[in-house]
Order: C-alpha cells, then sequence, then structure tokens
C-alpha cells in the first residue's frame, strides 16, 4: 500500500514537472485542455506509426532469417537471396 | 575549483567570482517552455482580435484602429501574454517597516492576474529576502530613529525648495562633511534620489567630445546618464579587464572617429556590486588601467556601500585602496543607510563644479530633513563615533551572513552567479514557469523573494534575486535554507554539476571565442 502510494506521489511529482517544463502550470484551465488533448493526440498518432513500423519490420525481418535457414518461401514478401 | 587570481600583486586578498554555465538541457527546455507559451500568446492575440475572448488590456481605440498600431511589438506581445500568467509575484503590497521580518497584504485574483482585491488579511512575519536592508537599518525603532523623529518635529517634512534657492538646510551642510568625512575625499554633495543623481550628473561631467566606456551590465540610470550627455559610449565586455583596455588602446590610438582628435575625456562607468550578477569590480585592475591611459574612473557604489569592506566603508576599502584613485564616487543611501537619496564624492573643485551645473542641484528638490538625519545617524553608528560598537558588528554580521548563506546554497546544488563577498546572491531559475512557481512557493512558506526575469535579465537567464541583511539571524537563515532547499526539491532547481568553470586567466584575443572555456 505504502509503495503504492509513493509510486503515485513519484508519478504526480513527475507530473508537476512536465507541467513546469512546458509551462502548462501557468495555463487557464482551457488552455490546458487544449495542450493536453493535443499532446495526447500526437502521442497517439506517433505510437500507431511506431506500431504499424514496428510489426512490418519485425515480420519482414522474421522471413529473412527463415529463408536463411534454408527454407525459401514463395510470397509476396520475401526477399531474394 | 574557483581560480584564484593574483594579478602581479594588485590583488589583497583572493577575488572568487563564478558563473556557472548553463546547462544543456535546462536552456533547450527552457527555450521550449518559451515556445509553448509564445504559440499561446498568438493564439489569445488572435482570439482577442476575433472578439471571441474579452480584451483587458490596452488597446486603441476603435479611431484609431487604422493608424499605425501601438501595441504589436515584442515588448507589449510578452506583457500581456507571458507578464501577465505571473504577475501576482511583484508589486506585492507590504504593510510594515521591510526589515529581516515585514507584513504583508494578502491579495487574490480572479480572472488570472487581470485584476487583483484584497482579501483583508494581512501575513504577519514574512522573512525579506527581497529588501535592500543591508546593514538592517531599516527599523522603526532604534537611536536612528529616534533622531529623525526628532528632526521632524524640528524642520517639518517638506523643504520646498531646490538647493540653489531656498533650500540648503544647515542639514545638508552637515550631512555632505559627513560623508566626505566618511568616505575619505576632501567633499561630497548629496541629492534626494539616487536615479537622478546618476542620471543628471553624468551629463554635466562629460558632453559631445568625450567617451564614455560603460560596462555591459551596467544599471539604468548610468545608462540613461550617459546617453543624455551626448558623449560617445562605448562597452566592454562584463568586468572584463582585457576588452576594457582593448578599448582605452583602441581610444588613445584612433582618437575621435572622424576627425581623428585625440577624445576630450574619457571616462570609465562601473559599478561597485552589480545587482543582477552580484559581481563585484575588479577595482585595482581598473585603477592600474586608469593611470595607465590617462582616464577618469566614475564608480557607482549603490550596493557596495557600507556593505563590503572591514569597516563598511565600500568596495574602495574593501580592496584596500586609496580613496583619491577614485575620480568620481556616486553612491546612494537608500540600501544600506534605510533612507533615500544619493551622494557624488571627490576633489573640492569637481563637487564645487557640480553645485553650479548639476541639473539635480538647480532643479531638484532637495533632500527632507528627517531622511537627512536618518543617514547622519546611521553612517555614525557604521563609523563608530555614536559611542557604541553597533555598527561595526552589524558589519561583520553581514559578512558572516554572507559567506555561510553562500555557502550552503551552493552546496545543496544551486547555480550561484556572483563574487563569495557579495551579499546579493542571484539563484538561477532559467524556466518560465519556474519563475511564478518559486515566487508563490516560497509565499506560501512565509519567505519574500525578490524573482527576475526578461527585460532585467536576459531571456534565458530567469533568477531569483536574495538580498542578505545584518538583521537577518541566524536562525532566520536556517529557516530560509531549509524552505529553499525544500522549495528546489520540489520543482527541480538544483541544476549545478559542480563544475565551476575558472575565470580566464589569458590574455584576451582573437582567438578566445568566448569568455569561458571548460
Amino acid at each position: 500500500m505504502d509503495a503504492k502510494r509513493s509510486t503515485l506521489s513519484y508519478l504526480y511529482w513527475l507530473f508537476c514537472q512536465f507541467e513546469l517544463i512546458t509551462c502548462s502550470y501557468l495555463m487557464e484551465p482551457w488552455e490546458k485542455v487544449l495542450f493536453y488533448s493535443f499532446n495526447l493526440a500526437m502521442a497517439g498518432l506517433l505510437l500507431y506509426t511506431a506500431y504499424i513500423c514496428l510489426a512490418f519490420h519485425l515480420t519482414s525481418a522474421l522471413q529473412l532469417l527463415w529463408s536463411f535457414l534454408g527454407n525459401p518461401r514463395e510470397n509476396a514478401l520475401s526477399v531474394v537471396k | 575549483i574557483n581560480h584564484i587570481v593574483h594579478n602581479g600583486g594588485l590583488y589583497k586578498r583572493p577575488f572568487n567570482e563564478a558563473f556557472e554555465e548553463t546547462p544543456m538541457l535546462v536552456a533547450v527546455l527552457t527555450y521550449v517552455g518559451y515556445g509553448v507559451l509564445t504559440l499561446f500568446g498568438y493564439l489569445r492575440d488572435f482570439m482577442r482580435q476575433w472578439k471571441i475572448e474579452k480584451c483587458q488590456n490596452a488597446t486603441e481605440r476603435e479611431e484609431q484602429k487604422d493608424f499605425v498600431p501601438l501595441y504589436q511589438d515584442f515588448e507589449n506581445f510578452y506583457n500581456r501574454n507571458l507578464y501577465m500568467r505571473i504577475r501576482d509575484s511583484w508589486n506585492r503590497p507590504i504593510c510594515s517597516v521591510p526589515g529581516a521580518k515585514v507584513d504583508m497584504m494578502e491579495r487574490v485574483s480572479h480572472d488570472y492576474n487581470w485584476t487583483f482585491t484584497y482579501t483583508g488579511r494581512v501575513i504577519k512575519d514574512i522573512i525579506n529576502m527581497g529588501s535592500y536592508n543591508y546593514l538592517g537599518f531599516a527599523q522603526k525603532a532604534g537611536a536612528c530613529q529616534e533622531a529623525a523623529a526628532k528632526v521632524l518635529s524640528q524642520y517639518g517634512a517638506g523643504v520646498c525648495s531646490t538647493r540653489q534657492e531656498m533650500g540648503n538646510l544647515d542639514k545638508h551642510e552637515e550631512l555632505e562633511k559627513l560623508v566626505a568625512r566618511f568616505l575619505g575625499v576632501e567633499s561630497a554633495m548629496t541629492y534626494g534620489m539616487g536615479f537622478a543623481t546618476n542620471s543628471m550628473n553624468i551629463p554635466a561631467l562629460v558632453g559631445k567630445g568625450c567617451l564614455i566606456l560603460s560596462d555591459e551590465l551596467n544599471h539604468a540610470s548610468l545608462v540613461l546618464g550617459a546617453r543624455l550627455s551626448g558623449a560617445t559610449i562605448r562597452i566592454f565586455k562584463h568586468n572584463n579587464m582585457q576588452s576594457l583596455e582593448k578599448l582605452l588602446k583602441d581610444a588613445i590610438v584612433h582618437g575621435q572617429p572622424r576627425t581623428r582628435r585625440p577624445w576630450k575625456k574619457i571616462l570609465i562607468l562601473v559599478e561597485g556590486i552589480y545587482s543582477m550578477e552580484g559581481s563585484i569590480v575588479r577595482l585595482p585592475e581598473v585603477i592600474a588601467l586608469k593611470k595607465k591611459y590617462k582616464s577618469y574612473l566614475y564608480l557607482d557604489e549603490a550596493h557596495s556601500i557600507g556593505a563590503l569592506g572591514p569597516s563598511g566603508r565600500g568596495v574602495v576599502d574593501y580592496f584596500g585602496l586609496s580613496p583619491e584613485d577614485v575620480d568620481v564616487m556616486m553612491g546612494t543611501f537608500t540600501k544600506s543607510f534605510g533612507a533615500a537619496g544619493g551622494y557624488i564624492g571627490g576633489k573640492k573643485e569637481l563637487i564645487d563644479y557640480l553645485r553650479t551645473y548639476s541639473h539635480s542641484a538647480a532643479y531638484a528638490t532637495s533632500m527632507s530633513p528627517p531622511v537627512v538625519e536618518q543617514i547622519i545617524a546611521s553612517m555614525k553608528c557604521i563609523m563608530g563615533e555614536d559611542g557604541t560598537t553597533v555598527g561595526e558588528a552589524r558589519v561583520q554580521q553581514l559578512a558572516e551572513n554572507t559567506r555561510y548563506f553562500r555557502r550552503r546554497l551552493k552546496e545543496m546544488g544551486f547555480i550561484i552567479y556572483g563574487n563569495e563577498d557579495s551579499p546579493v546572491v542571484p539563484l538561477m531559475l532559467y524556466m518560465p514557469a519556474k519563475i511564478g512557481a518559486f515566487g508563490r512557493e516560497m509565499l506560501k512558506r512565509n519567505i519574500g523573494v525578490v524573482v527576475v526575469g526578461f527585460p532585467a535579465t536576459p531571456i534565458i537567464e530567469s533568477r531569483a534575486r536574495f538580498c542578505l541583511s545584518a538583521a537577518h539571524t541566524k536562525e532566520m537563515l536556517d529557516t530560509a535554507l531549509k524552505e529553499i532547499n525544500e522549495v528546489g526539491d520540489l520543482l527541480q532547481l538544483k541544476y549545478s554539476r559542480h563544475r565551476l568553470v575558472p575565470l580566464l586567466d589569458r590574455p584576451f584575443d582573437e582567438t578566445t571565442y568566448e569568455e569561458t572555456e571548460d
């Protein structure tokens, strides 16, 4: 329980540092809403792009490895040795 | 490691001054903060212009909308979008004598600092780390106050005339003789306002055809006086003797710009303690340069008189030099003497000239008699002529407080600018949100501090400035330090990496790009 409370207060302190650095500490509430929603939208987009990109790269890398082990695969994603 | 400079035996004691460099991450994040605030500033300006939001700042009238716009420069943009958000840290009304502890009227704002209302409550006993009360003479009881009250009942409060007409009281003559004795000069003249002393007397001393060499970070009064005089002004880097010597050499070799005639007068303007940096001028070197190149020195001891030196006589006493080497010694009574006004001290011919030709003597009302008596009483106290050792004890207490406070703050890990012995302690904050947060958090913990941002400092180097006082006891300083430590941890202000850059000791030539190097 104590560990949970201390991690929560640490996270709150981190959030306060974020507020101070980006000056959202000084903003009025509606400005804060605008700023945070913009930030969350950007972060969400970044995560989604990373997910797609990563998935693509991982599957193609795994197939290359598979083909090196001597099992050539016939599909659109296979790499010519 | 502080670099100790013993420059050919000019310094009798080590000169420890350090300005730690801004950490790169902190600088980048400060710019990020300012960038976000600028974007929101543009958004708010847009909303105000299209009437989506009520416009509460000053704008032109409807009929003037087609004229040249008045409020579109950066200063006004900064004012309404950045300054307004943290405005509650300034102009706080106090309602008691600004001693070591002060009472403040509480105020709240319901529309984000555009208007303030007083709740009616008075916050009592706030530890005052912002007043220029170096020797603790801002008191409402004591020998100085009694003497001033007696003079008030004798002379009244107003003088109703200028010095040259009917405003020259015998009290003024007594004060000027005392100031001359205190400084160790032949003669002195006092004025009612410290700012006016600088801005009105420099034009009387130099004019067109003269050269003024002024430090980069000089006070607005010196800059205004220099500009009003009409002389050519050249700026040298802050406290950098190589830069000053280069300018002096160029001035002597090349003379005036078009005609190549020699300059009529070369005047070097420096301050004793620079109040935003906490640095002390390198007076022995300046005097050596002045003698070598035959120029004049104007020393503004606004913050250093009474606060430096073993007997409190200012920066000349601190370095152990002779007051005869400084041509014009200027200072103010506002900081260490608990009064108001300024003085200029020097040779008798100079002061007699100023009595006739100074704008301030001819047009400004002379000093009020109770204020004069407060200065006389406090100066006698510092000199020890009132029969007690109170003055000497205060000077020593201030020196002790300074060393203790600075050492503890540096140990905690804050970036502190300036000289080890200066009672002005700037603590770097850098980020704009932390300026407002620091002021508010310290007030919550009952400590009053002064925070400074743009335009008094460069835009990323905002700071909190502590002014120590002989009236602060060790317990008060310990309480203040404990709270500063807490707030420093809360706001993450401990930027120091303990890598104090040593001062540049070798000559400043074309191969040094920065003043400080790792």
